[in-house]
């Protein structure tokens, strides 16, 4: 890496493509000129173009100060962002650049010098010929061309990395800038990959495990292996520590070597290695942690091959110690790294590269406690690391240590790429006794550690696979994080929300306000020629997420004991607030599943279920009782009085018959709106009275199923309704949704449709709700169409917009609603919902879910007309 | 609503018509600001006159009227606002229309005959559902001082549902001899005050109309108290009300829940509390009430018979946190679960509290905060001091790490008990102050609250009461788990049998453990990061 050089006569520039650039030269020397020429504008930053913002005088010294503050400000910002910059100012002085040394180092970028060092005379005429530097007086030329001289020597000494030195300005002029890659990008290096966990010198255990992997061992004369080949061409990532501690660090190395140099693996140093390499070198360093074996191994080997250790060192010498590959999306290193640090070269980068951070404290083993960097980390890149030994490899937060402890007698591991396999092979035996026992989780296992706040504050965006990005407005973040704080359940219970839902368009059919048929005609045009009606049920909406048992629960969910499930409002609040009887609904629901033999069929060992609690009063009690009772019992008082009194105007001849009518029709409406919410009403006692209709199955183990076609959703429902047993507790607790499908282009369907909610509705049903049959459905021009709308019944809708709302007058009026806003609302929590679950499958880290699932409480908390 | 008034020939009960300047033989319309009055006469002979007062209201006016608009020109408020009962309860609408329809009554006018306003009569007044907050007791203890001998029988919630007992109306009917313009006047300040809505529909100048009604009765009423701090209450609750937390009353509705569910982090001060305030001791003004941190109605202790006043258990608990941080030589100092603000402004007091931050999960709480130690007019310096910001304890948040102390006083029970490791690991795990003190109620000393009934938590949002044994055994828990010593201190009177009213929790981070990584400890299994069984850096 010391890539230090001294141009002299050489034309080409060598420039990382992630570097501070720092152009060094007396004023008028030609350095805007030389920036302008090789440069985009956006990657200059000039300390004239910085004096003048801040004074309105690129030339006001007065401003030097706030103008650096400013250029600092502004190349951080660049820097942070991973984007090469250039720094145009004199920088004459070492103080003005031991700062932007400092810069550099801040933001683990390379710092580079470009002097141009020419003549004093040359950069008096040139400032002579502009009329803002003309008055310059000559001796600011003569002290800045000293300063440079004694400086030239210095510049790496002061920690450049590379320094370019133009003399005279034909070398200036003739220069050329070539951008280099850096050695740890390999973003081009697409795979597939098979990244190998630590081997410390189990060598045989290697070859099985190449050997599984499909690579072909090639040996050299001893038989001892010196390369493998995997014939579909894939490419092996060893993360490091390959030796010390087991039987056959030099037979490890030999094939590692053997494997980087014939181009079938790429090879990032352990902290084994750099010591090793250190000792190799000849350096002072303690004979420990695995390293006499290592050493011991290498004397024998010294008798056979004299070479083999210089081989070796040169080879580690050569690493480059993380890798950025397949485009980004993968990050190979030893101990693991930060976001901050992908793709960046300094020592602080390497060496958190090879050591991981650690605290400074130590552990009751005399061991470094080391920072749990992943659990902090929010990277989109897969990092993939060994160095922590742990009893199994598991991903956390879109990292993984493949490190399982082979030497201790674990395992070794590998980790297929982009297929995200893991494949190992038990050690032989243990080689090697641990200091301490394997830890027994990884880090942020399941002991309850919280997510961080800044995952959900403030304004956010959501990228979602199905409608790009998704906007969440700071005040609705704040009111989502009240009642995700205050109320819901633990987020790892919380794997979802369900959207909001936009009513067909409004009807023009008179009496009503909606009406099935929009819903058909909606989907026709929208080209979906399938749809199913369901009926609505009269209850409150839960989300169940049902687990085969509490150690299901817990390995996948981080559940405490005795804790099966849960079953959430649409707000994420626990429906009930007995556990006990969370626990009989879902011992209820996972009989059903158990009798119909979805555990099995469906491959998994929980379920997300979408369904409707009744009766609406278990939940809604309050709400039922202080808002709609209370209109219901002052309804029912006041008519009485009212008719009595009109009558005994009218009977004296007083003209009141107008009046008169109209109270005796709101009467009549009043005690229509009763009748309308006490259908939803019936007591409850403990399990005895809850029904549960389920009428979608969201997610099982792995997969998102939201895009199963509704029919056979509702299909396996039935099944698990016909196969519940009546419980202890009484029963049944699953009642089915009745349904029907309606060809949207087919007259006589859609007319079966509206009768069918007609029947439904007029017996007292809540509507129906129409969705494609098919799920999920895109139009022509790829946007997503409406999940589903809802038609709900003519009584129904008393309870929502008054007791008097069919009154002609009044549904003139009604009929102006804006649906725009509820629709779009509806679409984006229906994909933010979507996303939830895709990433639930993919095993995405728990804060990108959360992300998704506070997305939709946030969207909920929008501004809308409530009635929709 | 109706007045029926008797007579005789020579006085006819038909001069009801001429007091309330209506004809007995017309049906007479009036627009009133929410819909139409109807003035009518069921029965009108000299022996008995009965006038009818039939409000029409028109909900959709009353939507016009609310605040807020959503997108596209749709109404956006809360659902409460399109049903409800103000098209059928004699709310203070009705009010407000008496005083339209019978405004020259109202005042003791009449011109036709002048003598007939000064004359008693017998009336009798019917209001078939008066919405009235206190029941039927209160009813009678608001209209019996005035003459009137009051029939009030509670209207059923829904006789379908008897076990949804009674609901907020009663059928009132009023007997009496009286003058007809103090019976509307009654009536006119007496209606709004049984109503005591949630949603005000009444112009605030309306309130000021109301209290020139009381003129020549009010001031012997002797309810005046909780008939002025009713009024008081509404026209706070007017302003109030433009800070109204929409986005929680939509969150609320999404789960058919009341607004009160989830938007009740800061208490209104409602007129009953202003009535409990009133009976303790003078009620001033709202704002110098007592209240605890998170705006509960104040537990004084109940001994101290003869003591002036005894000494509110939040003052002591603000005491005895502000010993502990002084003695723990704080200086910057964290109120996480700050609510309305109490503990801030005597830190604020003491100028050894350098940085002061205050942290609250609801936005209602930091604004009132904000209001009560009035932030916008505070000195540049104190305010330099100050930081009120919105977090939650059920996240991690790297804002809160490297403080010297960290106040948790009465929050830890508002926490689902499944929720608390989290609250546990933002708190000792990551942000790791060097002081940690926390307060909770002793649910052993409730017994000594005559007031409150056994079994029942404190106050409604309390998740859990803990004994002095179930807080000293988690305390311990998270001391061991992260590295801190903890020691326990009594707040308020220490009762031998069971404790003080609230108990203080004071952890303190071991020696050693300087927290300055901030979210690593190594004292433990659960929590502990993996070690590294390999040499660290050289």
């Amino acid at each position: 890496m010391t890539d230090t050089s001294m141009t002299l006569d050489r034309r080409s520039l060598g420039v990382p493509d992630l570097s501070l650039v720092v152009l060094v030269g007396t004023t008028g020397s030609g350095k805007s000129t030389f920036a302008r020429h090789h440069f985009l504008p956006t990657q200059i930053v000039s300390s004239d173009v910085c004096r003048g913002l801040v004074s309105d005088d690129e030339n006001d010294q007065s401003a030097t100060p706030d103008a650096f503050e400013l250029l600092h400000y502004i190349a951080g910002k660049r820097l942070a962002a991973g984007r090469l910059t250039v720094v145009d100012a004199t920088n004459v002085q070492p103080e003005a650049r031991r700062s932007l040394i400092q810069l550099a180092r801040e933001h683990d970028v390379l710092p580079v010098a470009i002097v141009l060092d020419v003549p004093e005379g040359e950069c008096a005429r040139r400032n002579g010929a502009r009329p803002d530097r003309a008055d310059m007086p000559s001796h600011v030329i003569s002290r800045q061309r000293r300063e440079l001289r004694r400086s030239l020597k210095s510049l790496e000494r002061e920690g450049f990395r590379k320094v370019h030195i133009l003399r005279g300005v034909e070398q200036v002029e003739g220069a050329e800038i070539a951008i280099e890659r850096r050695y740890n990008d390999l973003r081009h290096l697409t795979g597939p990959f098979d990244i190998i966990g630590d081997i410390h010198g189990c060598r045989s255990e290697l070859e099985t495990l190449l050997g599984k992997l499909g690579y072909a061992l090639r040996r050299d004369g001893q038989g001892r292996p010196v390369d493998a080949v995997h014939p579909e061409g894939r490419t092996a990532v060893f993360v490091g520590d390959l030796v010390d501690r087991g039987p056959d660090s030099p037979g490890v190395l030999r094939l590692v070597m053997g494997m980087v140099a014939s181009g079938s693996a790429l090879c990032v140093p352990g902290n084994h290695e750099n010591k090793l390499a250190r000792y190799l070198k000849g350096r002072k360093v303690k004979i420990a942690h695995g390293l006499a074996e290592t050493v011991e191994q290498l004397d024998r080997e010294h008798a056979a091959d004299p070479e083999f250790a210089d081989r070796a060192r040169e080879f580690i010498e050569s690493l480059v110690s993380h890798y950025v590959l397949d485009g980004g999306a993968l990050v190979v290193c030893h101990a693991g790294l930060p976001e901050k640090y992908h793709g960046r070269t300094s020592g602080r980068v390497r060496s958190h590269a090879l050591y991981g951070e650690t605290t400074g404290e130590t552990d009751e083993f005399g061991l470094p406690v080391r920072y749990p960097w992943a659990e902090d980390y929010r990277g989109r890149a897969a990092v993939v690391y060994g160095h922590t030994p742990t009893p199994r490899a598991s991903w956390l937060n879109n990292t993984l240590c493949l490190d399982t402890g082979c030497v201790f007698g674990g395992r070794m591991t590998a980790l297929r790429w982009p297929e995200r396999e893991i494949v190992d092979v038990p050690a032989e035996q243990v080689w090697y006794e641990p200091v301490r026992p394997l830890g027994n989780e990884a880090p942020g296992g399941t002991d309850g550690r919280p997510l961080d706040l800044a995952d959900v504050r403030g304004r956010r965006i959501v990228e979602t696979r199905h409608m790009g990005r998704i906007a969440v407005k700071e005040e609705n973040a704040a009111a989502a994080l009240e009642v995700m704080s205050r109320f819901a359940v633990d987020p790892r219970l919380l794997a979802y929300l369900p959207p909001t839902m936009a009513p067909a368009a409004t009807s023009a059919e008179e009496g009503y306000l909606e009406h099935p048929a929009e819903a058909f005609a909606a989907y026709r045009a929208d080209g979906v020629r399938q749809v199913i009606c369901e009926e609505k049920h009269m209850g409150s909406r839960a989300v169940a997420l049902v687990c085969r048992d509490p150690e299901v629960a817990k390995e996948h969910f981080g559940a405490p004991d005795g804790v099966s499930g849960m079953v959430y409002t649409r707000t994420g609040r626990p429906f009930f607030d007995d556990p006990r009887l969370t626990e009989s609904v879902l011992g209820g629901v996972r009989g059903g599943i158990e009798g119909a033999g979805l555990w099995q069929e469906l491959e998994t060992d929980w379920l997300l279920l979408d369904a409707e609690l009744m009766p609406w009063s278990l939940k809604a009690a309050g709400l039922l009782r202080n808002q709609y009772a209370a209109v219901g019992a002052a309804s029912g008082a006041v008519f009485p009085g009212v008719l009595s009194a009109l009558e005994g105007a009218a009977a004296r001849g007083v003209e009141v018959s107008a009046l008169l009518d109209k109270q005796r029709g709101r009467a009549v409406d009043a005690a229509a709106f009763t009748e309308a919410y006490r259908r939803y009403c019936w007591p409850v006692d403990g399990l005895d009275g809850i029904r549960m209709a389920p009428f979608q199955i969201l997610a099982a183990q792995g997969r998102s199923l939201a895009a199963l076609p509704h029919d056979r959703q509702l299909a396996l429902i039935d099944r698990m309704i016909e196969a519940e047993k009546p419980g202890a507790d009484g029963g049944p607790l699953l009642a089915p949704t009745r349904r029907l499908i309606v060809d949207t282009e087919d007259d006589a369907s859609v007319a079966e449709g509206v009768a069918w909610w007609r029947e439904l509705t007029e017996a007292g049903g809540e509507g129906m709700v129409v969705k494609p049959l098919q799920g999920f459905v895109r139009k022509g021009d790829g946007r997503l169409v409406q999940p589903g709308v809802k038609c709900r019944g003519r009584e129904y809708l008393r309870i929502v917009y008054g007791p008097e709302y069919t009154r002609p007058e009044n549904l003139d009026q009604l009929r102006q609603r804006h649906l725009g806003h509820k629709r779009s609302l509806a679409l984006r929590e229906y994909a933010l919902g979507l996303e939830a679950l895709d990433r639930l499958a993919d095993g995405e880290p728990l804060w990108r879910v959360h992300e998704a699932v506070f997305a939709v409480l946030a969207l909920e908390s929008e501004p809308v007309d409530p009635r929709l | 609503m109706t007045i029926t008034t008797t007579g005789t020939i020579e006085r006819p009960a038909t001069d009801l018509g001429f007091l309330l300047h209506k004809h007995p033989d017309k049906a007479q319309r009036f627009s009133t600001s929410y819909g139409t009055a109807h003035v009518l006469y069921p029965e009108a002979d000299a022996e008995r006159c009965t006038a009818a007062l039939l409000l029409e209201v028109d909900p959709v006016a009353l939507v016009r009227r609310g605040r807020g608009k959503g997108r596209g020109g749709a109404p956006d408020s809360a659902l409460a606002q399109y049903v409800n009962d103000r098209p059928y309860a004699a709310s203070s609408l009705l009010a407000v229309a008496l005083s339209t329809v019978f405004s020259s009554a109202l005042r003791g006018h009449c011109k036709a005959r002048p003598e007939l306003p000064e004359r008693p009569l017998p009336l009798r007044i019917e209001v078939p559902a008066l919405p009235a907050r206190g029941g039927t007791a209160l009813v009678e203890r608001l209209f019996a001082p005035l003459g009137w001998a009051v029939t009030a029988e509670p209207v059923p919630l829904d006789e379908r549902f008897p076990q949804w007992g009674d609901s907020r109306y009663v059928r009132l009917v009023l007997e009496g001899e009286l003058r007809l313009a103090d019976a509307l006047r009654h009536l006119y300040v007496l209606l709004p005050v049984l109503d005591d809505a949630k949603h005000y529909w009444v112009a605030p100048d309306e309130v000021d109309k109301l209290l020139r009604s009381g003129e020549g009765w009010l001031e012997h009423h002797p309810e005046q108290r909780l008939i002025t701090n009713r009024y008081l209450a509404r026209r706070w609750s007017l302003t109030r009300s433009a800070l109204e937390r929409l986005e929680l009353a939509r969150l609320a509705e999404t789960d058919d829940a009341e607004v009160e569910e989830i938007d009740n982090a800061v208490e209104e001060l409602t007129a009953e509390f202003a009535e409990q305030e009133e009976q303790a001791e003078q009620a001033e003004q709202a704002e110098q009430t007592e209240l605890t941190e998170r705006g509960e109605r104040e537990e004084v202790e109940p001994e101290g018979e003869s003591a002036p006043r005894p000494v509110p258990l939040a003052v002591r608990r603000r005491e005895a946190i502000l010993d502990a941080l002084r003695a723990a030589g704080a200086s910057r100092v964290l109120d996480l679960g700050c609510g309305q603000g109490q503990l801030l402004g005597e830190l604020l007091k003491d100028a050894r509290f350098t940085e002061i931050v205050g942290v609250d999960v609801s936005i209602r709480a930091l604004n009132e905060a904000a209001r009560r130690l009035r932030l916008d007019r505070m000195p540049e310096r104190q305010e330099a001091r100050l930081k009120l910001t919105q977090g939650s304890l059920a996240y991690t948040d790297s804002r809160l790490t490297g403080y010297d102390a960290a106040v948790l006083s009465e929050v830890i029970e508002h926490v689902d008990p499944p929720r608390l490791p989290a609250l546990e690991y933002a708190v000792f795990g990551a942000a790791r102050p060097t002081v940690v003190v926390v307060t909770t109620p002793n649910v052993e000393y409730n017994v000594r609250w005559e007031s409150l009934p056994a079994g029942q938590v404190r106050h409604h949002d309390h998740r859990f009461e803990w004994t002095r044994e179930e807080f000293r055994d988690w305390a311990r828990g998270v001391a061991e788990r992260h590295g801190y010593a903890v020691e326990f201190r009594p707040v308020g009177p220490e009762d031998p049998e069971v404790g003080p009213p609230t108990q203080l929790a004071l952890f303190r981070q071991e020696a050693g453990e300087t927290g300055e990584t901030s979210t690593t400890t190594s004292t433990t299994t659960s929590t502990t990061p993996t070690t590294t069984p390999k040499e660290a850096v050289a």
